[in-house]
């Protein structure tokens, strides 16, 4: 059988393998536990652990446990605890944040309480998993970018949940925890901040995230092409210069005249990867403190043409005397 | 050897058919139709399904009208007794419309509905009383809020279609509420019809139509100054919205210019009718509907012991124009006026 790339129907297997080892174990040695499992070996390598998980690991699934049930339970205790209408209604349900009233005190259990407390219980959980990460990525002698684009992410958490509410002084201003809800929220921010999409942040994050995706595709389509001579194994192509790297690199040089290197392209995927976040968020954290209305500043600015309006020109009847009744 | 994996790719096709069909099976059946309703390229189009527009036509029939009553003769109110509204009509003209009115809103019932059949003076039906406020009701309606129903105007017909009480009414809802500590839904996070089974505030009417909610909630300034509208704000004008929507079976760009929901300037001119229906149904909301609450049984009421009242579906019916903007009112514009001074 031809080893295919796509959709491929081979599995590479070797010998169960402990992995390198470790700078310094702590108190938590890895896990002596391995073995294949075949549906693992479809999508990835087929060996399962060993696992580390260590203090951090599993402070941080605690809280997240934690965070996870006062969601749930929540959820839960809005559909009279009953699992059919929970299952039935759960994209609609949600933890929702204190109401303006409260502006940045701490409310009632039932009017933001549990909010916050999930927040700040998830906000944990992350922040200690960031830590799991940058320290095994230390431990294992590698650098910490995994941990870097990850507090990328986290970035934009903190702008939606937390730095943004405490500049607005309100945690009303956050999102609530649900799925339908959030993206009710994410529309209404939008409409009442006269459109996100004239936020040049907001457009800047766009760029990045489409950006990613085609890099994404550049670099993923590239490497499965060159699969046949081996592209994606790193020490053949450090044997055979030659074959499947440097015709990677022919291939764009020849289409586009220039060609990212095997070092830069993954440079390139990454910073669009953190640039998407970061540019978001700093135009969440400009709306409604620094931007009231992106359209009127985009306006102000040049950004949002004028297209001829309606003959005879419509008038706000509120504005109009007597027009308020 | 035949395994159960040797046949995943024709049982993957079979399942991905299914999932196919069943995430298709909630849309409207192709063509829509697209109609530019503005400058191109800026997305201004109402997007209409033939098929649905014919199911709407033909839900939207129109009774045909009472042959026409002589004007002479003496007064209803010196023909019978206790005829507050329509005194000023002739006997043949008042006969008339008390017949239509039971065409429009108690047909199977007939005028025992409202009247006492041993005594039609007698006000002691509490359906009397109702009818006779939805009479003034009606008749201001077509006087004093021509901005929203022009000329065409409404009867009782274009809320009630032949039933006592219309299809779509609305009361004050709280939503499900926890017991104990646990987080109030805040009125919002469950399917309500009310909002388009959105997951929104699914009762903005309190509020913005009867109550003096803001609708408007965006800043008029390009930068921040004093605190606005706080997102939950947005999110009941975004639920109203839904509302009128969903009730006038119409996009967004009918009244807005998406770009810029808060721009007169660039909305189109249905905007400023329809601004003239929120006032209006506010008007109606809290000089006709809430105040008849002490006339209603209970049954009558809202689970918060409020009068059903009305909102754009109430009139509209999905339909931009009330049934199809044929004036009923043209064939009663003596009945359904107030008398001329």
């Amino acid at each position: 059988m031809d080893y295919q790339n796509i959709f491929t129907r081979v599995q590479v297997r070797g010998p169960l393998y402990a992995g390198v080892a470790a700078k310094d174990q702590g108190a938590f040695q890895r896990g002596e536990t391995s073995f294949f499992f075949y549906w693992a070996g479809k999508l990835g390598d087929a060996q399962i652990g060993p696992i580390y998980l260590g203090y951090l690991g599993v402070a941080s699934i605690v809280c997240f446990v934690v965070a996870f049930e006062i969601v749930g339970l929540n959820m839960l205790a809005q559909v009279n605890w009953d699992p059919i209408q929970f299952v039935r209604q759960l994209f609609w349900l949600a933890l929702e944040p204190p109401a303006p009233k409260y502006g940045l005190s701490i409310p009632p259990l039932a009017e933001g309480g549990w909010w916050l407390m999930a927040g700040g219980f998830l906000t944990a959980s992350i922040f200690l998993w960031w830590a799991r990460m940058y320290r095994r990525a230390r431990q294992l002698g590698m650098g910490t970018h995994v941990a870097w684009a990850f507090a990328a992410a986290i970035w934009l958490y903190l702008v939606l949940g937390f730095i943004r509410p405490i500049f607005m002084g309100s945690w009303s201003e956050a999102v609530p925890f649900g799925i339908f809800p959030h993206l009710d929220w994410t529309a209404a921010f939008s409409i009442r901040y006269g459109n996100l999409f004239y936020n040049p942040f907001h457009a800047l994050s766009i760029v990045f995230l489409y950006g990613s995706t085609l890099l994404f595709a550049m670099h993923a389509a590239t490497i499965l092409a060159v699969g046949r001579y081996g592209g994606e194994r790193e020490l053949e192509q450090i044997a055979d210069r030659g074959t499947a790297s440097e015709r990677a690199g022919l291939f764009w040089r020849w289409t586009m005249g220039f060609n990212a290197t095997m070092e830069s392209i993954h440079r390139w995927a990454w910073w669009f990867a953190v640039l998407c976040p970061l540019t978001g968020g700093i135009g969440i954290l400009l709306t409604g403190t620094v931007v009231d209305n992106w359209y009127l500043w985009a306006v102000n600015h040049g950004v949002a043409p004028a297209y001829p309006g309606y003959v005879p020109p419509t008038v706000d009847p509120a504005a109009l005397v007597g027009g308020a009744r | 050897m035949k395994t159960l994996l040797s046949h995943a790719p024709r049982l993957g096709l079979a399942f991905g058919v299914a999932l196919a069909a069943g995430l298709l099976a909630g849309c409207e059946v192709p063509p829509q139709k697209s109609e530019q309703s503005g400058y191109r390229g800026t997305g201004m189009a109402q997007i209409t399904s033939p098929e649905t527009l014919e199911k709407i036509a033909a839900a939207n029939g129109i009774p045909e009208a009472q042959p026409d009553a002589d004007d002479g003769g003496p007064r209803a109110k010196e023909a019978y007794q206790n005829v507050q509204v329509l005194g000023h009509l002739s006997e043949g003209q008042f006969l008339r419309v008390m017949t239509a009115i039971t065409e429009w809103v108690s047909p199977e019932q007939g005028c025992a509905y409202c009247h006492n059949v041993e005594n039609l003076a007698d006000d002691s039906l509490y359906t009397k009383k109702v009818s006779r406020r939805m009479l003034q009701m009606t008749q201001a309606i077509n006087t004093q809020w021509t901005s929203h129903v022009a000329q065409t105007g409404v009867t009782c017909y274009t809320c009630h279609r032949g039933q006592p009480v219309p299809a779509n009414i609305w009361f004050s809802d709280k939503g499900a509420q926890t017991a104990g500590f646990a987080a109030d839904p805040s009125g919002q996070n469950a399917p309500a019809k009310s909002v388009a089974y959105s997951s929104l505030p699914r009762d903005p009417f309190t509020s913005l139509l009867m109550g003096k909610g803001q609708i408007r909630v965006n800043g008029v300034e390009a930068l921040a100054g004093k605190p606005g509208e706080p997102i939950q704000s947005a999110e009941s004008t975004y639920a109203l919205m839904m509302h009128m929507s969903t009730g006038l079976g119409v996009n967004c760009t009918f009244c807005h210019n998406s770009r810029a929901f808060s721009d007169w300037a660039q909305s189109p001119p249905q905007r400023v009718t329809a601004w003239h229906g929120i006032q209006m149904v506010r008007g109606l909301n809290n000089d006709y509907l809430e105040p008849l609450r002490t006339t209603y049984p209970a049954e009558r009421l809202g689970p918060e012991g409020d009068a059903p009242k009305a909102y754009c579906s109430t009139c509209h019916a999905g339909v931009n124009k009330p049934l199809g903007g044929v004036s009923m009112l043209k064939d009663y514009l003596k009945e359904l006026s107030p008398p001329k001074p």
